[in-house]
Formats: structure tokens, sequence, C-alpha cells
């Protein structure tokens, strides 16, 4: 079906029926949904709500200022993806550390830390392990490769995060109204499409063109439009129903399933990973904890009830005045996937043409 | 307050570096018009520092691409390059076999585009004071006469054009520094663009307005023109060109090839009946080979940039906020 054919179709379905909210969960969806223009299609009653899945949004302030603990540390070096280095914490972030002398470096793939190891004997070397199922395989394989190398100088302090409980905490809260997911396909390439089985409300895996998108979206339409709810693989080029097992063994033979506090959500049950203990040696929080003072920030942002998609960023008295991508308040206007920052670069609400 | 990358980045952070601190520092009427180049009595005139890393890239190194950046910020101003300084900030230790090298660029640059350098200035540094080495250009121009490039002669109606694909240096600066593969025929794209630009106005005197699309890239060029002008400029994402592996390399990296650097490009507002004449002369130029038509110039909504994407949907371009690759050039 062409992508008009498509337009058409998700048109017929919305047609004369109550305003429809769809989440997005997955950050790279929110941009791609911004960059083909998605919203700009679609009637008006089908309303595009992105969620928390942008993996640096949803690392809460202790993370960050445990993180810039190290950083400060003489004999430290923190890798990291380039996105967390401005994310705020309590008071502070790791570019500020960094512009004050901290040895901070932005790496590509954990794996860049094997060698950073290698080439500073003298410092120890933490990776900033944030990310969902996608990435933690990858962090989870360092480890094994450090192990195997015989590596003492490098750890991992971890905050990695899972997909499916967050949609389950969701689902189960109070205040969320959302009437259809489009599921993220990178996540659903590791853990398989049948993970989220459990949802009770109409889902779709889908891919990041703009007519994968729009053909999940037909998808979790022609299912509302049904009253159906099922999880309707449509990326099938790449998502299996049992998703990549030798991922999946890699990352249990490292990490083991543990309670995780996510930003605005506090802590999910069994919604993050934990290094096990047969490799705590590489967990830099047993090996050499530090300790911060936990702060509760005070001020106007938020990004909680943004991430839970309870509100939309124009919605919160700082987007674009106080909290712009240059000077971010909250976490959600720093990453380029986070759903402030998308909002703020693709026009700010302003998107009609 | 302390500086940040972001401020050298082109973006945002710059612009209000500059309306915060320099501008207020230093204000005069020619300054506040912060074009390309300065026009003073005939003349245009610009400077530019380069601190780019790494030194040697594919396509060039720091000294041709401090030849020919400053040699493009005269010729889209309208003028014809003429003179240019060099001053070069060296780090105790560097190589003088690679410091010969990039001399050799420089005279080699310079003499393709047909410009003398003519005055400079050398220092060093102590180790650790300077990353390998620096270099500053300055560069005189005579304005050619019955052009006049401006973003006030910018009407609706009036056509884009981009010189050709975006995002090669960006993508090979970057791609060498993080040690990622990129394909054989990925290169910067740094050139001198006098001679080309020479021709696009000998073809067409009444070009509006004409920008090389350095930092910031597309989105932040045509932002700034689209406010300069208050009128509306509305592109198609599928005319822009953009190499197959630059545009996986920016998927990758979550990189926008619109707010990628490049250093051989210009972007040309044009008056409609002549469009098809200056993208014949572009394309007949080794640089221009690959030049398109990608939009045009609308009453409204002003001062706002739009992209028509492939499923029809126009969506906002906006100005690239703070710095995502620093050194870039």
């Amino acid at each position: 079906m062409d992508t008009s054919e498509l337009i058409k179709k998700i048109n017929r379905l919305a047609e004369g029926k109550k305003k429809l909210r769809i989440m997005e969960v997955c950050g790279t969806h929110t941009v791609a949904i911004f960059r083909a223009g998605i919203r700009q299609i679609l009637p008006d009653n089908v309303e595009l709500v992105s969620g928390p899945g942008c993996p640096v949004c949803v690392t809460n302030d202790d993370y960050i200022d445990t993180a810039i603990a190290y950083a400060l540390e003489e004999n430290f070096i923190v890798a990291t993806f380039g996105d967390m280095l401005k994310v705020p914490g309590s008071r502070s972030s790791l570019a500020a550390a960094q512009a004050q002398g901290s040895n901070i470096k932005v790496i590509y793939s954990p794996l860049d830390c094997i060698k950073i190891a290698q080439d500073n004997p003298n410092k120890k070397i933490i990776f900033l392990a944030v990310g969902f199922e996608t990435t933690a395989p990858t962090a989870a394989a360092t480890v094994l490769s450090a192990q195997a190398k015989g590596l003492k100088n490098l750890f991992m302090l971890s905050a990695q995060k899972l997909v499916p409980p967050v949609l389950k905490f969701l689902l189960n809260s109070p205040d969320f109204r959302v009437d259809g997911f489009l599921l993220p396909g990178h996540v659903a390439v590791v853990i398989g499409a049948d993970a989220f089985n459990f949802l009770s409300i109409p889902s779709a895996v889908a891919g990041f063109e703009a007519e994968e998108i729009l053909l999940a979206i037909a998808s979790v339409l022609e299912q509302i439009d049904n009253g159906r709810a099922e999880v309707a693989n449509k990326y099938p080029a790449v998502v299996t129903a049992a998703g990549n097992v030798t991922a999946q063994k890699i990352l249990s033979r490292v990490y083991e399933v543990a309670d995780s506090e996510w930003r605005g959500m506090e802590l999910i049950p069994n919604s993050g990973l934990r290094i096990r203990e047969e490799f705590a040696k590489f967990d830099i929080e047993q090996v050499e904890p530090v300790k911060i003072e936990k702060v509760k920030k005070k001020n106007a942002c938020r990004c909680g009830e943004v991430l839970r998609g309870l509100v939309n960023p124009t919605q919160c008295p700082l987007f674009g005045k106080a909290c712009t991508p240059s000077r971010a308040v909250g976490a959600c206007m720093v990453s380029v996937e986070g759903v402030c920052a998308a909002w703020y670069k693709y026009g700010s609400n302003n998107f009609r043409w | 307050m302390k500086i940040e990358i972001g401020h050298g980045g082109g973006g945002k952070m710059s612009a209000e570096l500059l309306s915060g601190i320099i501008l207020p520092a230093l204000n005069n009427d020619t300054l506040r018009q912060l074009g390309d180049a300065a026009t003073v009595g005939g003349l245009a005139f610009t400077t530019d520092s380069y601190v780019v890393r790494p030194l040697f890239f594919p396509g060039g190194d720091i000294g041709k691409l401090a030849v020919c950046g400053t040699v493009n910020d005269l010729a889209v101003s309208g003028a014809k390059p003429k003179y240019l300084s060099l001053a070069l900030i060296i780090e105790e230790g560097f190589e003088q076999s690679e410091l010969k090298k990039i001399l050799n660029s420089v005279a080699t640059a310079a003499r393709a585009a047909g410009v003398e350098i003519v005055t400079g200035d050398t220092k060093v540094v102590g180790r650790g004071q300077a990353d390998g080495m620096y270099i500053n250009t300055a560069g005189i121009g005579e304005l050619i006469k019955g052009v006049e490039i401006s973003a006030k002669k910018i009407c609706a109606g009036m056509k884009i054009i981009i010189s050709g694909t975006l995002g090669d240096h960006s993508a090979t600066i970057l791609a060498r520094r993080h040690g990622l593969e990129l394909p054989e025929g990925i290169k910067s794209d740094c050139a001198p663009l006098n001679k080309m630009i020479a021709e696009m106005l000998r073809a067409e005197p009444g070009i509006a307005m004409m920008r090389d699309v350095t930092r910031g890239g597309l989105a932040s060029v045509l932002n700034e023109l689209a406010q300069a002008s208050g009128l509306g400029i509305l592109i198609e994402e599928e005319k822009i060109p953009v190499r197959r592996e630059v545009r996986a390399f920016c998927d990758i990296l979550g990189f926008d090839p619109l707010e990628l650097a490049n250093e051989g490009k210009i972007v040309a507002i044009v008056p409609e009946r002549s469009a098809e004449k200056i993208l014949t002369v572009l394309r007949g130029n080794i640089y221009g080979a690959e030049a398109a038509l990608i939009g045009e110039v609308v009453e409204k909504p002003k001062g706002k940039v739009g992209l028509r994407t492939p499923i029809g949907a126009i969506r906002i371009v906006d100005m690239p906020a703070g710095e995502l690759v620093p050194r870039i050039c």
C-alpha cells in the first residue's frame, strides 16, 4: 500500500470516532514522527503522545549526581554517550564538570571503553551504562570482554532500564489515558514482539521509516475499530516473536532484573538491570562507592508528567522560555531524542506551516 | 558564567554570545550587519580562525581550509577575493614536516583561488597550550560592480539553489575523529568557490543573496535569511542532495544533514527567470556538478523555514541550538 492510500485508510478508520490518543514509546519514533511531519497529516482526532522511551530522559538526578561525583575525582575517566553531557543533575551537569577540568570522554559504543582502559592503565574508566534493552547487551558484552582481557580498571555505573515494566506501570496508573501503543522496533528486535503480549490495549511494533510508522498507526486504529487489542508486529523484516536470543543470553549472563528509579515515576518494580554478583568487580558502586547528597529539586519542570504522556511539553511553564536546548532545565529538553527537545526543534507546537 | 563549547557552534548560543557580550563592546554600523564579510569603501573584508581537529583529513587539511573558508566568505559577499593574511599559532613540539605540508596546501589553495598571501604572523606557544596548530586568515576582495548581495533583495517567488551535496565535510571530520569507517568516496568538500561564484554572477548579476553553508548548516543559513528578509522559505526534502553514505552516517549518530557544516557549498537565492541558467552554470563547474533547485521564497509564514517531506507534510525547520560538533573548521 502506498503512502497516500495509507493516509486515506487512517482517515477512514478515525472518522466519527472520539479523540484517540496513541503513545509512541520510543524516542527515536518521536524524532522520526516529527521529521516526516506525521502529526501534520493525521486526522484532528488522532493525537500522538510521546512516552518514556528516551534513555537519558528517564535517568534520574541521583544517577547524574553520582556520575559527576566520580568525574570530579582525579583518577577517574568517565566515558559516556554524548547525550548525557548536558543532562542536569540536582545542581550541575557532566558538561559543567568537564568545563571544570574533569576527564570525560564521549564515545559511540561501550566497547570503545576497552581501548580507553588499555591506553590509560593508571586511571579508572567508568562507563555510564544507561539505556534500554537495545544497548544493554553491548554493555554486557563490554563487561565480558573486559573480563576476558583481564582489565582491572574498567567499571560500569549502571542504570539500564526495561521497557515492558514501565508500560505495565503506566497502564496501571489511574491518570493514564492512552488508546494504543506504537511499540519500539529496536527494543523489540532484542526482546521479541511476544514480550509485549501482556498489554491490554491495541498495540503495534513499528519500524522507523514514515511508511512503517503510518502502517503501525493504521494497525492500532484498525484494532480500535474492530474492538480488538493485540500486539501486531508491523516491523517483521527485523522483529521476530522471540527476539535475539544470543543478545538476551549475553544480557542475562551479566545482568539480573532489579527495581529501578525512573525520572518522574519513582521506583518501578523489576524495571531495571543490576550487575550480577559474579561480575561485582566491574560495578563501580560496589568497588568504590561514592556518597552523594540526596537532593529534591524544586522547580516548575514537568518532565515527569511529559514522560508519562500526561501533558504535552508546551503545557510546561518553562518550555521554550526558561528551558531551551541550550539551557535545559529538564532532561527531556537535553537529548536529541527527548520529547521536549523534539517539540522545540520541530516548531514548538507551531507545527502547521 | 563560563564559556561553553556550544558558544562556538554558530547556532543560537553563538548568537547569544554575540549579542550579549561581543556587539555591546564593539558596536558600529558596519559590524552590526553581521555579513559573511564587511563591506567598506568598495572592498569586502573578512577574517576567520581555523581550529579543526584532526589537522589532516580526507579531502584537505587545516591549510586548505584556512584559505578556502576566507575566500568563500568574500566571494559570497559579491567580491573578487584578492589578498589574504595568514597567522599561525603553533604548539611547541609540532613536526616541521607537517608544517611544510600544511603550508604547501595553503599555497596550492591560494593558487587555485587566484589570491595572494601578502602578510602574516607566526607564534609558538608551550606544549599543551594549543592542540598542534591553529590558523587565522583575513581576506580582502574587490566588490564586483553592479552586484548587490543583500537579504533586502529577497522577494517572494525567488528560487533557492544549493550548489551540491550536504554534510560531506562534517561526516568526514567526525568519522576520522571517532575512528569510524566511511566509504572511499566520502571526503571533505573543502574548495575555493570564488571562480564558480563569479561565473554565476556573470550569468545573473541580479542574484539576491548567497551564503556559504558552514557551521549550523543549511538549517541555520535559511533561518537567518528568512528572518532577515521577513519572508518564508519552503524547501523540498526529496530535492536536497545528500549522499547515501552521509545520510546513513547521520541516522546512526543522530545528526541532521540540514545542520551539518560544509566547506565547499553555497546556497543562492535567485530570480525565478534565471534559476535554470544559474543551475546550468553550476552544473558545468566541478564544485557545482550536483547543484539542485531545492525550493522557493514564499510570502508567509514570515521568518520561517518549512520543509515538505516525502509523505507530503510540511514541517518547520528551526535554527540549530548549540554545538553538536566542536572544532569542525
